[in-house]
């Protein structure tokens, strides 16, 4: 199932026509930090899957995990400060020391936490107990299924993937998730290539009609979220010659609509050292929140990360196109999408 | 050395700069045309694509496979699509075939 790919080093940036806080600026919009209600952790890059969209780089071959003091850290910061959620993702999160202890700890302070659960690590060596740990902690699970089918699902994510999927997501049910109240299962779908995600509404009622006639699996809620160019999709955009036409697509599809609900406005992220970012996909460019921020997590501070600006970068074109793109799917209404020629 | 370019695609607009007027008023029916009515785009991307290879149009083809995609159909539902599509056109010409035979029967003993 795991089949590598190489680790890709900091490469030149995608880029666009226009500037994304230029393009912000002809339609009389600013970027800027509304509240920090979503603590995101990202634990570290390894992971049991080598995804080919990956924008974490993700890996069994990764070594970058959160210690046991960062994670202590994290917690003192949930405490402290009342976060509303705590979103944990990765890489395979499962596979940290200190993943079971940051979810009960968090919920025990009565944060809500969702986990990016990959499904496959259910199958992985003491992991087994992965629906009941989930039950007992009332945890949200998100996780990836880019399509309903075998052959578009194995050709992102890996030979074999869909079929164990499959099997965690029906071990998942039978455990009440999807099913029962309080026990919610979304799944993510992003397109397998060069293109934007279908409307979610439209997609969501696909996949539920699909998921429950093939294969009897029951989920909550669809997310459609757009591959963001950069590390692995990238990498394949550049390799299939496709980058250019892509970057010009998600400009295109710039909607306006989407800015005022951009998840960057209400969280962020952390990285496996503990360092902040205003998302995970800034995180992985090496773009850390604004200078005259607290710049680790044992500085956070909401009160001054607050009303930050946000960094940005020709990346963020793509959580803005078409009904937008964020860690919960789309954002605006696909139908307050109209094709913008004007940039 | 091909005759068909693919930026081709995006130039497409020139052909407005002789009688905007008609370009403008084909721009406002094609568009109107991809928009949910009682077929949803998904069903109508679909429609484009068949047609888009019955009548052998490479920019056609090019953006009604990504817009199907977009839409949220599969490889599987738009090769069926243009099967459906090759079929009625290789039936249209099958049919003639009825004109041939009406031929035959009229100067054959």
């Amino acid at each position: 199932m795991i089949k590598s790919l190489p680790i890709i080093e900091q490469e030149s940036p995608a880029r666009a026509a226009v500037g994304f806080d230029e393009k912000l600026a002809r339609h009389n919009l600013e970027l800027r930090a509304a509240s920090v209600d979503v603590l995101q952790v990202n634990v570290g890059k390894l992971c049991n899957q080598a995804c080919k969209h990956c924008h974490v780089d993700a890996s069994p071959k990764r070594t970058e995990i959160m210690s046991v003091e960062t994670a202590e850290q994290i917690l003192a910061t949930v405490r402290r400060f009342k976060i509303p959620t705590l979103d944990i993702t990765g890489g395979a999160p499962e596979l940290n020391a200190s993943f079971r202890r940051l979810v009960s700890e968090s919920r025990a302070a009565g944060t809500r936490v969702i986990v990016r659960h990959n499904l496959t690590v259910m199958f992985e060596p003491g992991q087994a107990d992965l629906p009941e740990f989930f039950r007992d902690n009332r945890v949200e699970v998100v996780s990836s299924l880019p399509y309903f089918l075998q052959a578009q699902t194995d050709a992102q994510r890996g030979q074999g993937v869909f079929d164990k999927s499959i099997e965690a997501l029906r071990r998942l049910n039978s455990v009440g998730y999807g099913t029962e109240d309080g026990l919610v299962l979304n799944l993510v779908y992003n397109p397998t290539g060069a293109f934007l995600p279908a409307a979610q509404t439209a997609l969501e009622a696909d996949f539920k009609r699909e998921m429950k006639t093939r294969y009897d699996v029951l989920f909550n809620n669809l997310f459609t979220i757009t591959n963001m160019p950069i590390k692995r999709f990238l990498g394949y955009l550049r390799r299939s010659g496709n980058e250019e036409r892509y970057m010009q697509k998600l400009l295109d599809a710039f909607n306006p609509a989407t800015v005022e609900n951009l998840m960057c406005r209400n969280l962020i992220s952390v990285d496996w050292t503990g360092k902040l970012y205003d998302c995970d996909f800034n995180q992985m460019l090496d773009l850390s929140v604004e200078e005259n921020m607290p710049q680790i997590i044992a500085e956070f501070n909401p009160e001054k990360l607050n009303d930050r600006r946000i960094v940005t970068g020709a990346h963020c074109f793509g959580c803005t196109a078409g009904g937008g793109s964020s860690c919960g799917g789309a954002v605006a209404d696909y139908s307050s999408f109209h094709l913008d020629v004007t940039s | 050395m091909h005759y068909y370019n693919e930026e081709d695609l995006t130039r497409f607009g020139e052909i407005g700069k002789a009688r905007p007027d008609l370009f403008e008023k084909f721009m406002a029916w094609y568009q109107a045309c991809q928009e949910d009515g009682a077929l949803s785009k998904r069903e109508k991307a679909l429609i484009g694509l068949a047609v888009s290879v019955v009548v052998q149009c490479p920019y056609c083809i090019d953006a009604y496979t990504q817009s199907s995609l977009e839409n949220g159909s599969n490889i599987e539902q738009m090769t069926e699509a243009m099967h459906l599509a090759s079929a009625i056109r290789g039936g249209a010409s099958l049919i003639h075939g009825i004109q041939s035979h009406n031929a035959h029967d009229k100067i054959s003993m």
